[in-house]
Formats: structure tokens, C-alpha cells, sequence
């Protein structure tokens, strides 16, 4: 790979900052993603259900990484809006990790501050916190932070389902914490460090 | 019987509730055992992934550390079971990645140093609970077990996307059309309807972050089992429980629809099936009701007490209370 970039450089066909953008997504993505292998059949996008809601279909989006696009890619709403299904990731017949090359795109955009639309980000941010503070999630609180934040309009509609939630049992009002959080906290920390200089 | 490692996931203790119930309820019959991983951590579920890489892993990989401890301790155990599909997902998920890239591996296991543990990839078996019960107990064990067979019980097996995908271990008889669900059911003697969306998503988060698009997959899903004749679903995760079950009534009035689907967890068919009562099976938690759909197998679910929704009383203004003349006169008559 590093090879052909250089090829691809010298012949004029790329700027090498432009060819580094899909190495680094491909390198900051969990197992060994296949990205650089992608043959744009479109595969992905006419397995996805939720593609015509997307800016960008994932081969597009692809293409775009190959081609340098950092603010265009990091701006899609294609990341946000991938429900994991895993439906592209066995039809792709170059096997590439899609949905983890997803989740890269989401934590990248996070951290450049360029999604447009700050529900998603801050719901999973809001589901992180949670665990953090108590080693499992909390539905209650997640929920009460999340729907006054970004659908309060929505709160009155969702009333006969939260409050059938709650009489049922199936949502408590105080979290559960678990017993060693200090060793998780510790992990935790420890992972971050690793995470910024990797 | 062999025993497993469970790790039951966060919502078997909360919304899905009723999993956890009948899944206790049916290990008796099936002489089943697990032994729960002790102090067990949330997963992550598709949030933690997204912000950050090795913190995400580190945080499945301590279930991972803790679980292989444990089974040491347990005579030939290796096998850790989680009942939620998305558990299973980032549980084999994190397994794997940790062997395929061994940098990731390097990293996750030095951050679970900073905790006092150690995992080595591929030391654990991942499985699902429907995996268990279809391959290890089998369905000739689940036959006999079956005391009251569902005959007539019209249902579609749904399985969900992440059980099925993306596989890294190839359990499943196919990705897109698995047929354990079909064949368990067929088992216990309902009447399976074959349905072409079973691997189909529920939509996930979506429900929390773009509802709009998360109603539509909802309405394909209960729109067909509906014009198949379903009388129920059935399924094998909380979260295509949750979002099938409690957002059906957000759904219907989007669409401007009246769907009334319920949606049940396998194993508390397969409760009923080995003739135990629906209150035992958690049968009731669910907030689109199967009363009528089992009522048609002769199953009568007691009617639980619901206690109305809370109205406020309309007060006005915080004033001090007016008295009234009668009030006035009997406080002076007191006097």
C-alpha cells in the first residue's frame, strides 16, 4: 500500500496528504478494516435501509475518502445514520469492516467537531457518560437527559410509554452501579491515555 | 449438563425483563446452568464504539478478563453465553479484532493491566442463548420438554441483524435467512409463518437519534408480520423488543396506522410450551398486549391491575385555598 501511494504521487494522480486521509481512517478502525480494497460496485448502498436517507452512500463516501475529502466526509450524515445492521459488511465482496469504518468516521467527526447535527453524538456521549459514572447503562436517566434535550416536543406523545415502562418494571428510576468501578475507572483512564497516542 | 458463563447484559434487568424471568423459568425443564460473570460491565451497546476505539474495547474486554478468571475456577468451562444480541455482537467482536489486528490486543490488554487483569483473544467461546439451546441442548431435548404444544399459534420468527452479522465465527445456518428461530419454534409446535424480513433491522438507536426513520423500519417490519396473518412475533434481543414493542404506538401515530402486534421474547414461548403459567414467564410486561393472540391457543394471561396514568389536579394559581361558606361555618361550629 504505502508503495502504490508513492506511484500514485509521483505520477501526479494524488497529493500524498490527500491518500494519507484513507490510510488513517483505515488504521484507526478496528481489525484489519479492507478499506483500500474497495472496487466501488455500490453493494453496500443498495443493501442499506436506510441509504435514502444518507448524503452519501458508503461507496460514495468511500471514494470520497480516497480522494482526500476530510471536511466533506466528516460532515456527512452517512456515519450518523448507520443502524449496524451489518447487512453490507457479508453481501461486500472485498470484505470490508463497513460498519466499524462507520464508527471510526463517527469518533473522527466527534473529535474535529464537524457533524451537523448534534443528536446522535451527544445521545451516544450521553450513553458513555452513564457507563462511566456506573458500569451499566441507566435508561431512565439516559432517556430523561437525552428527550429534553433534543425532543422535548416528543415528551408528551411518549408518556403512555414511559410511564407503562415504569409501572411494568422495565425501566428503574436509580441506576445500578457495580462493585469494582474503580477498577473499571482505572481501565478506563488507562485506555484513553493509550488512545491519544496511538 | 455442561455449564455456561452468562453474561446477561444490561437489559435483561430492565426493560427486558421478561427474558431474564423466562429464561430462568426454562433452564428447570432443560436442565440448563449458568453461572452469571461476576461483576459484569455494560457492553457499550453501538454508543461507546463510536467516540472512542480502545477505551470501547477495553471496556468489552474486561467482561472478557473477568469471565476467563471465572471459568479457570469452572471444570471445562470456556463458553460465555449473552442472551442480548448486541452483547454477543461486541463480546465476539472484541474476541476477534483483538486476534485479527494483535496491535489492538496489545492495547486493550495494557489498559486492563491498569485494573489488575489479562485477556488473551480467542481464550472464550462467544455464543448467543438461542445458539445454545438449537445446537448444545438440541431440538430433540426441547420436544420432549414440550407438555403443551402452540398449536395454532400463528408467529413470525424474528431474528434481528446482529446475531446473524456478521458472524466472524460462523454459527448460523445463513446470514440473511437463518432458520434456528423457524426450527425451535416448529419444535415447540407453533405455526410458523415464513417471513422474508426476519434479518431485517428494527432500527437500533434510531428510535433515540432520528425516530422518523426508525418508525419506518418499525412499520415494514410489524406491516408485514400483520399481512402475514401473524398473530405475534417472536424474538431473541431486547433491543428489537424494546423498539418493536414500546415504540409500536409512536409508530401508528406517525403512520396514522393501527398496528397491534405484540411481540414476544422465544424463550417465553418456549415457557408455554413446557406448560408453565404466563405470569411466571413475565408474560404482561410487554405494552402492546398478547392476550388476544395467545387467547387463541387457550392460553388466558390474568388481566393485570393498571393503575391509570397520573393526572395532576388542575389547582390554578399556587393561591392560599379559598374557603368556602359551608367550610367556614363548620370550622366556627367547631369553635
Amino acid at each position: 500500500m504505502p508503495q502504490m501511494t508513492d506511484e500514485r504521487v509521483r505520477a501526479g494522480l494524488a497529493r500524498e496528504e490527500d491518500l494519507s486521509l484513507l490510510h488513517e481512517v483505515s488504521m484507526k478502525t478496528a481489525g484489519v478494516s479492507h478499506l483500500e480494497m474497495c472496487i466501488q460496485c455500490g453493494t453496500c448502498g443498495g443493501s442499506c435501509p436506510v441509504a435514502m436517507e444518507m448524503d452519501h452512500t458508503p461507496r460514495m463516501l468511500f471514494a470520497m475518502l480516497r480522494a482526500g475529502m476530510r471536511e466533506e466526509v466528516l460532515r456527512s450524515n452517512t456515519p450518523w445514520l448507520c443502524v449496524s445492521c451489518y447487512h453490507c459488511v457479508v453481501r461486500c465482496p472485498q470484505e470490508v469492516h463497513i460498519a466499524d469504518v462507520m464508527y471510526t468516521l463517527k469518533g473522527m467527526a466527534i473529535k474535529a467537531k464537524l457533524y451537523r447535527d448534534s443528536t446522535a453524538p451527544d445521545f451516544s456521549q450521553t450513553f458513555v457518560d452513564m457507563v462511566e459514572s456506573y458500569g451499566r447503562s441507566y435508561e431512565f436517566g439516559l432517556a430523561s437527559r437525552h428527550y429534553l434535550k433534543h425532543f422535548p416536543l416528543r415528551l408528551p406523545g411518549m408518556i403512555p410509554m414511559g410511564f407503562g415502562m415504569i409501572t411494568k418494571s422495565r425501566m428503574a428510576i436509580t441506576p445500578r452501579k457495580i462493585k469494582h468501578m474503580d477498577q473499571l475507572t482505572a481501565i478506563l483512564k488507562r485506555a484513553k491515555q493509550l488512545e491519544l497516542t496511538s | 449438563m455442561n455449564k455456561y458463563l452468562l453474561f446477561p447484559g444490561c437489559s435483561m434487568e430492565s426493560s427486558a425483563k421478561a427474558y431474564m424471568e423466562s429464561l430462568n423459568a426454562i433452564m428447570g425443564p432443560l436442565d440448563l446452568h449458568f453461572a452469571e460473570i461476576d461483576d459484569w460491565n455494560c457492553c457499550g451497546a453501538t454508543e461507546y464504539l463510536g467516540i472512542n476505539l480502545i477505551p470501547a474495547y477495553s471496556l468489552i474486554a474486561r467482561n472478557l478478563a473477568l469471565a476467563a478468571q471465572q471459568a479457570k475456577q469452572m471444570d471445562g468451562t470456556r463458553t460465555v453465553v449473552a442472551p442480548c444480541s448486541a452483547c454477543y455482537l461486541n463480546l465476539a467482536k472484541a474476541d476477534y479484532y483483538m486476534q485479527e489486528r494483535p496491535s489492538l490486543g496489545v492495547k486493550v490488554n495494557e489498559a486492563l493491566d491498569a485494573g489488575g487483569l489479562q485477556y488473551e483473544a480467542g481464550a472464550l467461546d462467544v455464543r448467543h442463548l438461542i445458539d445454545i439451546l438449537v445446537y448444545d441442548v438440541g431440538l430433540e431435548t426441547i420436544r420432549n420438554a414440550v407438555m403443551r404444544p402452540l398449536t395454532g399459534l400463528k408467529v413470525v420468527p424474528y431474528m434481528g441483524c446482529m446475531l446473524p452479522r456478521p458472524d466472524y465465527q460462523h454459527r448460523w445456518s445463513d446470514h440473511e435467512h437463518p432458520t434456528e428461530l423457524d426450527d425451535l419454534l416448529r419444535a415447540l409446535g407453533a405455526d410458523v409463518i415464513d417471513y422474508p424480513l426476519t434479518t431485517s433491522c428494527c432500527g437500533g438507536h434510531m428510535t433515540q437519534i432520528g425516530p422518523e426513520t426508525a418508525f419506518e423500519l418499525i412499520r415494514r417490519l410489524v406491516a408485514d408480520a400483520d399481512e402475514r396473518g401473524a398473530y405475534l412475533m417472536a424474538t431473541v434481543c431486547p433491543m428489537c423488543q424494546m423498539n418493536i414493542d414500546a415504540y409500536q404506538n409512536e409508530m401508528n401515530h406517525f403512520f396514522g396506522t393501527e398496528y397491534h402486534m405484540p411481540i414476544l421474547f422465544f424463550t417465553q414461548l418456549m415457557g408455554l410450551a413446557f406448560g408453565l403459567a404466563p405470569d411466571e414467564l413475565g408474560i404482561g410486561a410487554e405494552l402492546v398486549s398478547s392476550r388476544n393472540a395467545l387467547a387463541n391457543i387457550g392460553v388466558e394471561v390474568p388481566v393485570t391491575q393498571e393503575p391509570a396514568a397520573p393526572r395532576k389536579k388542575y389547582e390554578g394559581l399556587p393561591m392560599p385555598p379559598r374557603l368556602l361558606k359551608g367550610q367556614r361555618r363548620e370550622k366556627e361550629a367547631v369553635k
